[in-house]
């Protein structure tokens, strides 16, 4: 498999990837781990006349912890993600999400900054992001600019950042409570048939808040705020989580493909939403 | 369009240089730009794992990178693993254990296996299987893989032990 020929860009900071941006327009693309561009690229699904390779910029590969929040550089991979016992402390969900993304090889290169922005709905970190309610820095030729995860995600590709702007960091708030993110796949390394990401709040015995999204269900990732609504101020017991899954389902539209019947995608995401939310709770 | 550029990479401790499209996949360079054929093409889909080599102390498909990201960086294949006169204790114990049949995908099974048993020398057969679980055999039905690093996690950590 060959992709088309392309000019390839290895710049050394962040200044010289924003002026070859502002040059090619969309006929220039950023890279981190190249495990979603590549393959795109040799089938020729992604044409990319000017590719820039961000492995030499600086600045993106640090996970700093502070007392309220974790910020994740764009260029940070699973396997560091998984490898990080601090953050695996503070914080995780991030490590039994990370662990289900494709295999170790792809871990090694897979980024956080790349899963996020690349707009896949296949991809975990979207809807996981979104559950923790994480704020996304992008950067072009005017600065800087936050843009939460819950408004990122437009279309399956589509998303609030610009064709001339670099995803740098990702900041998530420091997560409380129980945790679970479960994933149904045919075999490893595939995407989610559905995926569930779950943060629970317990005060005497009922739940007091909780965040759910799901993962490839939709164009987008779905933070569901409906189904969270079902389960706040209740026991969890089984007529909540009914309610919750009921409610997740009006949210999510999934569409047929090689995993299965819009009818089946909705069973299984009903089923996972229900382990992810026993599992977040039991350990709340 | 040719845009060829000069291109160093270390391999199996050798430097190598040479001129290439940047677009040139790694796994074709070394098996057709250098003739270091141990790494496999299986699916060329970043799914089986075949052409599994080590780059700066990771485990990488060798089919989802182009040479241009390699461009100086250190890569160790099977053939710098070890060979037919000095075997690696992993290649031995796949010998040893019927840890192959056809054989194809065993280079990229071993050249992950060292990596997996560097960072976990004693794994369960659990960690095994997840840690394998990028490199796919269609012969096997890899417990003979498993037992294999297992063995060799064995003959590794006494060897380890009789040096210290």
């Amino acid at each position: 498999m060959i992709p088309a020929s392309f000019e390839y860009y290895r710049p050394k900071d962040m200044a010289d990837v924003l002026t070859i941006l502002e040059e090619h327009g969309d006929d220039a693309r950023v890279m981190a781990g190249g495990h979603s561009l590549i393959p795109m690229m040799k089938l020729r699904m992604a044409d990319v006349p000017h590719l820039i390779d961000l492995q030499d910029v600086g600045g993106m590969s640090a996970i700093d912890i502070t007392s309220d929040s974790i910020r994740i550089g764009a260029l940070v991979t699973q396997a560091d993600i998984i490898d990080n016992a601090e953050l695996a402390r503070v914080a995780p969900i991030l490590k039994e999400a990370a662990l289900q993304i494709a295999d170790p090889q792809v871990r090694y290169m897979g980024t956080v900054g790349g899963n996020v922005a690349n707009g896949d709905p296949g991809n975990d970190m979207p809807g996981l992001m979104q559950c923790l309610n994480a704020v996304f820095t992008v950067v072009g030729a005017d600065g800087e600019r936050d843009i939460p995860a819950r408004d990122f995600y437009e279309a399956a590709y589509m998303t609030a950042r610009e064709d001339e702007e670099v995803l740098t960091h990702v900041t998530v708030p420091k997560p409380m409570g129980g945790y679970a993110y479960e994933k149904q796949k045919r075999k490893i390394g595939d995407y989610a048939t559905a995926a569930a990401a779950v943060q629970i709040i317990k005060n005497g015995g009922t739940c007091a808040s909780v965040s759910i999204a799901m993962t490839n269900l939709s164009d987008t990732p779905i933070y569901s705020e409906a189904a969270g609504a079902a389960l706040v101020g209740t026991t969890v017991d089984d007529a909540a989580l009914g309610a919750a899954v009921a409610a997740m389902l009006g949210d999510i539209d999934p569409s047929e493909d090689n995993r299965g019947p819009v009818a089946f995608k909705n069973h299984v995401a009903g089923v996972i939403l229900r382990r992810a939310i026993e599992r977040a709770w039991s350990r709340a | 369009m040719s845009n060829k550029q000069h291109y160093k990479i270390t391999v199996n401790g050798k430097q190598e240089e040479f001129l290439a499209e940047p677009r040139e996949l790694l796994i074709y360079t070394l098996r057709e730009r250098l003739n270091i054929t141990g790494p496999h093409i299986g699916c060329e889909t970043s799914h089986c794992g075949a052409c599994t080599v080590t780059i700066d102390g990771k485990s990488v498909k060798a089919c989802t990178m182009f040479v241009a990201q390699a461009d100086g960086k250190d890569v160790t294949t099977i053939e710098g693993i070890g060979g037919p006169d000095d075997l690696h204790p992993l290649q031995n114990a796949f010998k040893e254990h019927h840890g192959l049949q056809c054989g194809y995908c065993t280079p990229g099974m071993i050249t992950r296996a060292t990596k997996l048993l560097e960072e976990n020398p004693n794994p369960t057969e659990e960690e095994i299987r997840f840690g394998m679980a990028g490199n796919i055999c269609r012969c096997t039905g890899y417990q003979n893989i498993v037992k294999s690093i297992q063995a060799a996690a064995a003959e590794m950590s006494a060897a380890k032990e009789a040096a210290e």
